[in-house]
């Protein structure tokens, strides 16, 4: 049986992160977006983890990005569903394909 | 073994989650598949070692991100769809799946080819919470300083669009 080493949680996050992505590549609802953005911030927190533990351990340098990479999503994740619930009341839907008033 | 056991097996709850948010077509289900996810990413922090950072995790994400989430929802109706039809893929995801799987590619073929310069002794010691707070309040005191007023901006920011500047004067 082979050991867990770093190759394995870089790949657990950027297969996470590849699922993310492709949630907010293709998805219509606004807020299933903002939930794919969330998949890719945390695929990005397991990386800066597994690297401060592997590559510089007691530095604790990726611990630091990772607890300032969650504050900041939480401020994101307000901010973006605040703006849908405004969308919503404007438009009466948050169907991404209604949203082409700012096309040329 | 174990630990490779518990690896596959949160990896597997991580992965199954991320897919349940992807693929269900209820837009409900798959907001309770991402508070399954953020367990699971939770639980690999732990194998980490990074004890602190699986609770701010659970707490945060799994907490107070998924009731924002789920509250967001509730307050959006549906629509004239029904409900087991709000989370599909939009017109271009063919566009989106190409994107996808070629950004896939680079990443995967990056990860693989390069030799990580990894340290040669890992220890996985005990708790590390008292050398967080120290090197959060002493070496990154100013960005912490800065998230703080960030986070209270965002905040009160957050609350007055919700609220509707326009209607209340």
């Amino acid at each position: 049986m082979i050991s867990i080493g770093l190759t394995h949680y870089l790949l657990l996050g950027a297969l996470l992160f590849i699922i993310g992505l492709y949630g907010a590549l293709v998805k219509r609802h606004a807020i299933a977006v903002i939930i794919s953005i969330e998949l890719m911030l945390n695929a990005v927190n397991i990386n800066l983890i597994a690297f401060s533990k592997y590559m510089a351990d007691k530095v604790f340098f990726g611990e630091m990005f990772a607890i300032f990479v969650i504050v900041i999503a939480a401020a994101e994740v307000a901010i973006g569903l605040a703006i849908c619930l405004v969308l919503f009341r404007h438009r009466k839907t948050l169907d991404l394909e209604k949203f082409n008033i700012m096309r040329w | 073994m174990i630990n490779a056991l518990v690896f596959y097996l949160l990896a597997f709850v991580v992965l199954g989650g991320a897919l349940s948010v992807v693929l269900l077509k209820n837009i409900v289900h798959a907001a309770l598949s991402m508070i399954i996810s953020f367990i699971g990413v939770a639980g690999i922090f732990l194998m980490l070692q990074a004890d602190f950072l699986a609770a701010v995790q659970i707490l945060v994400y799994a907490g107070a991100v998924a009731i924002l989430v789920i509250f967001a929802l509730m307050l959006v109706a549906r629509g004239d769809g029904v409900m087991s039809n709000t989370n599909l893929a939009g017109p271009n995801h063919i566009a989106g799946t190409a994107v996808t799987l070629v950004f896939a590619g680079a990443l995967l073929a990056s990860l693989v080819t390069t030799s990580w310069p990894l340290l040669s002794n890992v220890t996985f010691a005990a708790t590390a919470v008292s050398d967080i707070a120290t090197k959060l309040l002493t070496t990154h005191i100013m960005a912490f300083e800065l998230v703080a007023i960030l986070l209270l901006v965002a905040l009160v920011a957050a609350i007055i669009i919700a609220k509707g500047a326009s209607d209340n004067d």
